[in-house]
């Protein structure tokens, strides 16, 4: 009787360690196909642009990113990031309290328009622009009538960048605001603080890793918005281009070698900017964790 | 303070009052900023395009359809997103898992690396995809020498989609996976079931939602995906050519109502998917709230 269960003993033994080797395999597998996939995917196209972009050596690369139109875009991409940004940071902040604090019909559809940007092509945010300013639009009179240039400038190509960058602060904000709850806030207003000091010495210290994070989140879709600004900008070269669009015109006239230097460029900011929004995502986790 | 204790209860009557009359002024300018926001700067522009592309009826869009190349357009959209949101619904999924489950040296820097394409202008994973996959590019060459064509080919397509949607599924099913408690699938393994039974019975039932809402999302993206996709396909009418890219050109011929009317069915295939998605992630949290 010992025997026979020492038997069983020494073959459930060997099956496990059967099993575990046959995990430690799996896992293996798993990971190798994981890895490979993101390196055929994100990895080897990185390096690919390096390598394209440098490939007419540095003096050519230096003399693209001199050029004034290059010099242009990249300035015209900083301030219409940097108008998105106030703006969906601004309003979303809002939006996010509204969603979050108050109660009234209709609050499931708005939330749902909220993550409608997200779902809607770049090319249909254009066209709608198109559509408001353009001859025949509803608000081209009263725009033409003051003077005031919307397609084929600046401000189309503001408007149609919030459009796209609308939903990410929102979104990143509104589960904070959920998960706090209402009684730090309840607190202060019940000790005498305004509705201001309540929000600026209360409220916003909590979410300010989500806020930063939807920020960043933001930042990278203003960037490297293109087909919405393609429409509405006009290209006009050296006025209306963004840094995006640049590189469209560099492929169309065939001037490879300077699509891929801007590219570089863009993408090695994004690469910054990515490694900022981890750093605010793994804030965000730790302070309030989902 | 004193003056107050010696008043008693009435200025604690006149701060409740303040903080009510306050609090109800403020919830009502923050509602209105918040819908005003949202309706001018989403419902409006979206109005604009279905009130265009319908305002003769349907004569827009069934002029749109018969142009050449407009079905198919619309076909390898459908076709290639859908491809898109299994292929990324299986390799997210594998990579969530990977994420949560194995450990390994560079975790960090891999789950880093999926963010990528967040952070990259769709343009840039385009003119990417290009540099490593071009014709002049040795890898292009060798591998059009096999027969296999990526840039200027259906296949470009696919893989501009796979890079851009690939973080969207892994983001929706890893916290989900982050929460699910390694015990169940102990218990179902000592039981006797073996990886591939515990895996199906045990874990995809808990992960099935959040895979699903991941690939319906990558879907919807994909459908109206430009940037990543007007570099890479060449857009050959019948051949290469997508829904948001004929839009576009539609755009640029100046036909305004049949480039709405394509937009109008387009974005409402997107929204219905977002509206489906919400209703796949939202059960859960009504059930928590209750």
């Amino acid at each position: 009787m010992t025997v026979h269960v020492q038997d069983r003993d020494v073959d459930v033994m060997e099956a496990r360690s059967r099993d575990a080797r046959q995990g430690r395999r799996v896992r293996a597998l798993m990971l190798v196909a994981a890895l490979l996939y993101v390196g055929a995917l994100l990895v080897a196209p990185l390096v690919g642009i390096a390598w394209s972009a440098v490939k007419g050596g540095l003096g050519t690369l230096w003399n693209t990113l001199k050029e004034p139109d290059v010099l242009h875009a990249f300035w015209l991409t900083a301030q219409i990031t940097i108008v998105t940004v106030v703006v969906t940071s601004f309003f979303g902040v809002i939006v996010a309290l509204v969603l979050s604090r108050d109660r009234f019909p209709g609050k499931r559809l708005v939330s749902a328009l909220v993550d409608l940007p997200l779902a809607v092509s770049p090319v249909i945010v254009g066209l709608s622009a198109v559509l408001l300013f353009g001859l025949g639009g509803w608000f081209e009179p009263w725009f033409s009538t003051h003077n005031i240039q919307i397609l084929g400038a600046l401000p189309s190509m503001v408007l149609v960048t919030i459009f796209v960058a609308i939903p990410f602060v929102i979104r990143e904000v509104y589960p904070v605001l959920e998960e706090l709850g209402m009684e730090e806030e309840q607190a202060a207003w019940t000790l005498g603080a305004s509705r201001l000091q309540t929000f600026f010495r209360v409220t916003l210290p909590n979410i300010r890793w989500g806020l930063l994070y939807g920020i960043a989140l933001s930042t990278a879709r203003a960037l490297g918005e293109v087909g919405a600004v393609l429409i509405v900008s006009g290209l006009i070269q050296g006025k209306t281009e963004t840094a995006p669009l640049i590189i469209f015109r560099f492929f169309e006239q065939n001037h490879y070698t300077e699509g891929y230097i801007v590219a570089l460029v863009l993408a090695l900011i994004s690469i910054v900017l990515l490694v900022v929004i981890e750093h605010f995502k793994n804030r965000r986790i730790q302070e309030a964790p989902e | 303070m004193a003056v107050a204790a010696a008043e008693g209860s009435a200025p604690r009557r006149s701060l409740l009052t303040r903080v009510r009359t306050s609090g109800r002024l403020g919830r009502w300018s923050l509602r209105t900023t918040a819908l005003l926001y949202l309706g001018l700067m989403v419902v409006l522009p979206l109005a604009a395009i279905v009130a265009k592309g319908f305002s003769n009826g349907m004569s827009a869009l069934s002029s749109a359809l018969s142009s050449f190349g407009a079905w198919e357009a619309i076909r390898l959209t459908l076709v290639a997103s859908a491809l898109c949101a299994v292929i990324n619904g299986v390799m997210g999924t594998l990579l969530a898992y990977v994420l949560v489950r194995i450990p390994f040296r560079g975790r960090g820097a891999l789950a880093t690396l999926v963010d990528l394409p967040f952070a990259v202008p769709t343009l840039v994973a385009g003119v990417m995809l290009v540099a490593l996959y071009g014709p002049t590019t040795p890898l292009g060459r060798w591998l059009a020498d096999h027969g296999i064509h990526i840039v200027f080919a259906q296949l470009g397509v696919l893989l501009a989609l796979l890079f851009v949607t690939l973080p969207l599924v892994v983001r929706t099913v890893q916290p989900v996976l982050l929460e699910l408690d390694p015990a169940e699938e102990e218990a179902a393994r000592v039981l006797g079931a073996g990886r591939w039974t515990t895996f199906r019975r045990v874990m995809l039932p808990a992960l099935r939602p959040a895979i699903v809402a991941g690939a319906m999302l990558a879907f919807a993206r994909a459908l109206g995906e430009f940037g990543a996709v007007v570099i890479i396909s060449g857009n050959i009418p019948g051949r290469t050519l997508t829904a948001p890219v004929y839009i576009f050109s539609l755009v640029s011929q100046f036909r305004y109502p049949e480039a709405a009317a394509v937009s109008t069915l387009l974005f409402a295939m997107a929204f219905v998917l977002v509206l489906i998605t919400e209703r796949l992630v939202a059960p859960k949290k009504d059930a928590e709230l209750q």
